[in-house]
């Protein structure tokens, strides 16, 4: 049954939801939908939502939708994960390739806040050469910007969300402190600690966007570890706790419950966006439109969007929009260990090392990865040892009860940019009666050399902290990019260095389908850097 | 095996600090369920019904998980997880599919419908899905291993693991909000988490998980 919000429309009539507070309103601004605003944009996680704080604050008119609840955590979230699926994007999408993903959890979201309202929080910086891929390190392409300036967006970013972390981290060109103390490590950190120390690389505590300490009207953490869930306690900083309270205080309005489903253009000029809300099709005019659906509905929008203008769907003069689509390597090695290790305690990662971001030598492969501790909460892990153990029965009851003593670490890898893998619009429609996507993926023989490395890596790791019974968990993935590349050459990009459509001047893209490459980091800092950036880009060119 | 965590009760919990309202709501909502009408014929629920009780056996000493309910449930609303495997219908056709062809494979192997077939008939037959390696035309359109990896597991584990009893029989500590935990480090329990039987331990896991609330 879906939930009173999932219902209801609750921005709207001058006011949205208080996140911070049970029942509370803040005052929103409102536009008509004859207005013609400065900026539409269609969805509200860390491009989106980011991006209409910054541009709102900045002076422009701005109208955010998104397709998904507006919730008050404090009184919508359960300590639950089923229950907390309503965070997930589930509705249909097809999935073929030899290595067909699954999606839902952990690569999308559907709220306002978007995927950063269930995100695992964690919050790092790409090595700087992972922007100059091909010039540097002779693989995939370059990102046309500079580290230097995502280096400055990602200090901004970091103080928006109040980042706990390490006093001094230990990898690439330093930087300043972090906002807030790093968060205590609990067992499952301590090992991966110990086995990093064993094999002589370098581990920190995670970067994390949850509180180590208070913040306004939000409590630090409290170590509930539901964190990919949902926080029920405002603690996790996602963009629903912290750049949306800033848009709407700065003049933005948001729409929740709102369908976009279609970009109209005219002289090869975005006009506007048609979307369903309660119940009707309806069109807001707009002078820019920025789309920022992450990277399956960004170019699913996009090619829904065709018209006689544009009969490939919109920005799509490259035949590269839903292309390149890239994930993350997700794959584990888990172990038992004497001591009660209850993972479940705290946020999942607390504890990571980039060691084979920053180390070149020694790799067949190409690109980067991270790894970090773990705390799967009690289905996922069900799932995990069911699937990727193939225990059942009285088998997977008996493992399951020696969970506490369990001990995991888990990679974030790169993913290499290949034409094949790519998001296009199948024959069936959903239940707003658009096409369904269908997301085609496979793994190259790339990702392959690295996920052996990876996870031998891990599983040394592991016996070098004393757990034994190991395992490796061979198939999963997690994050989305790639499919609405940016670059310097309109032939093979789909965006410009600002995020603009080389193919319509006033349409934008912001989120992750603009990495041209996804590095061995958790995307989302990125993503909220890239969108400050855009802001004041934005500034420079409207 | 005997229970790790002996009197230790998820549940207990219920009126404590350690869930709130939502969260109550929910799991009330739950264990109040019953399988719904009209979904799945007689026999494909006598299937389904067996399959779980081969997949999932109930906890020992502790109140019974309605997974058939929750799975039943599922298969009734048709839902979506947000993916569909190209090779697999969506969710309701695929398990009344699976469920016809686990019949006929139990059929085929042992001349009996999977329902009636010993323990161990049953998990030969099982295996066989798991593995792809099946006989009946019945999965002539449907993946055995597809089905089993991408629809059978993951729908069956997912409703048995979002039972307190399950949660109580593993030593988690279940929903925790408001109130979290303190103690992080290694072999550190806050009062409220469970503790394992440890036969070396001054006092029996029973008495100290009496103070669980």
């Amino acid at each position: 049954m879906p939930s009173e919000p999932e219902q209801q429309l609750r921005a709207g009539g001058g006011r949205a939801p208080d996140v911070f507070t049970p029942g509370g309103w803040v005052p929103m601004r409102e536009y008509g939908e004859a207005e013609e605003v400065d900026f539409a944009i269609v969805g509200t996680g860390a491009g989106g939502g980011t991006l209409a704080c910054r541009l709102a604050e900045a002076g422009f008119s701005v109208v955010a939708f998104d397709a998904g609840a507006y919730w008050r955590p404090l009184e919508d979230f359960a300590s639950d994960e089923t229950e907390q699926q309503k965070l997930y994007w589930t509705d249909r999408r097809i999935v073929d390739g030899s290595h067909p993903l699954k999606m839902g959890s952990n690569n999308s979201g559907k709220s306002v806040g978007g995927s950063t309202v269930h995100f695992a929080m964690v919050s790092l910086r790409f090595r700087p050469e992972h922007f100059k891929a091909r010039s540097k390190l002779g693989y995939g392409v370059d990102w046309p910007v500079d580290w230097r300036e995502m280096w400055r967006y990602y200090d901004e970013v970091e103080d928006a969300l109040k980042i706990a972390g390490p006093v001094s981290y230990p990898w690439g060109p330093k930087r300043g402190r972090y906002p807030y103390r790093a968060h205590p490590m609990n067992a499952a950190a301590n090992y991966l600690a110990k086995g990093a120390d064993a094999l002589g690389i370098d581990w920190t505590e995670t970067p994390l966007a949850t509180l180590s300490a208070p913040r306004g009207k939000a409590h630090p953490c409290v170590y509930r570890g539901f964190c990919v869930t949902g926080c029920s306690t405002n603690a996790k900083q996602s963009v629903l706790v912290t750049w949306l309270p800033r848009a709407l205080k700065a003049g933005a309005e948001i729409r929740d419950l709102a369908m976009v489903g279609r970009i109209e253009t005219k002289n090869g000029r975005a006009t506007g966006v048609h979307y369903l809300r309660a119940g009707a099709w309806r069109f807001q005019k707009a002078k820019n439109v920025i789309v920022a659906g992450y990277a399956i509905e960004t170019p699913r929008l996009l090619l829904m969007s065709a018209n006689s203008e544009f009969p490939d769907g919109l920005a799509n003069s490259s035949g590269l929009l839903g292309r390149n689509l890239m994930v993350q390597l997700n794959q584990a090695a888990w172990g038992q260990v004497a001591d009660e290790v209850r993972s479940y305690k705290g946020p999942p990662s607390l504890a990571i090392s980039e060691h084979w971001n920053y180390e070149d030598r020694g790799k067949d492969y190409f690109g980067g990865w991270s790894y970090m501790s773990q705390g799967p909460l009690p289905i996922t892990w069900a799932k995990s040892l069911a699937g990727g153990r193939g225990l059942w029965g009285q088998a997977l009851i008996d493992e399951m009860a020696r969970n506490n003593h369990s001990v995991g670490l888990k990679m974030v890898g790169e993913v290499l940019p290949y034409e094949h893998n790519r998001v296009t619009l199948s024959d069936e429609t959903d239940q707003y009666g658009l096409p369904v996507p269908r997301i085609t993926f496979s793994l190259g023989e790339n990702e392959q050399a690295m996920i052996a490395h990876a996870t031998d890596f891990m599983d040394r790791s592991l016996e070098a902290a004393g757990a034994a019974e190991r395992w490796k968990e061979m198939d999963d993935t997690c994050h989305l990019g790639g499919t609405a590349r940016m670059g310097d050459d309109p032939a093979t990009s789909v965006v410009d260095p600002d995020c603009r459509s080389w193919d319509i001047p006033n349409l934008w893209v912001c989120d992750g389908s603009v990495f041209p490459t996804v590095g061995g980091v958790n995307p989302s800092l990125t993503i909220q850097a890239l969108a400050c950036r855009l802001a004041d880009r934005v500034k420079a060119l409207c | 095996m005997a229970d790790r965590f002996p009197d230790y009760h998820v549940l207990a919990k219920r009126d404590t600090a350690s869930w709130n309202a939502q969260t109550g709501a929910v799991v009330d909502a739950r264990l109040a369920k019953d399988p719904p009408e009209g979904v799945l014929s007689d026999r494909q629920r006598q299937t389904l019904a067996r399959v779980i009780d081969r997949i999932v056996p109930q906890p020992e000493h502790r109140p019974p998980v309605n997974t058939l309910a929750l799975v039943m449930g599922k298969i009734a609303a048709n839902g979506s997880d947000g993916f569909r495997h190209h090779q697999l219908p969506e969710t309701r056709r695929a398990w009344e599919r699976g469920l016809d062809a686990v019949d006929a494979e139990a059929c085929v192997r042992h001349g009996s419908g999977f329902a009636f077939l010993s323990d161990d008939q049953a998990d030969a037959v099982l295996c066989a899905v798991e593995k792809g390696e099946v006989e009946a035309p019945e999965w002539q359109d449907l993946p055995a291993g597809l089905f089993w990896s991408w629809r059978l597991i993951p729908d069956i584990v997912s409703a048995y693991y979002a039972h307190p009893s399950a949660w109580s029989a593993m030593g988690f500590g279940g929903p925790a909000s408001p109130r979290g935990y303190v103690r992080l480090q290694a072999n550190r329990r806050d009062p409220w988490e469970a503790a394992e039987r440890d036969d070396q331990a001054p006092s029996p896991a029973e008495a100290r998980n009496h103070h669980a609330e």
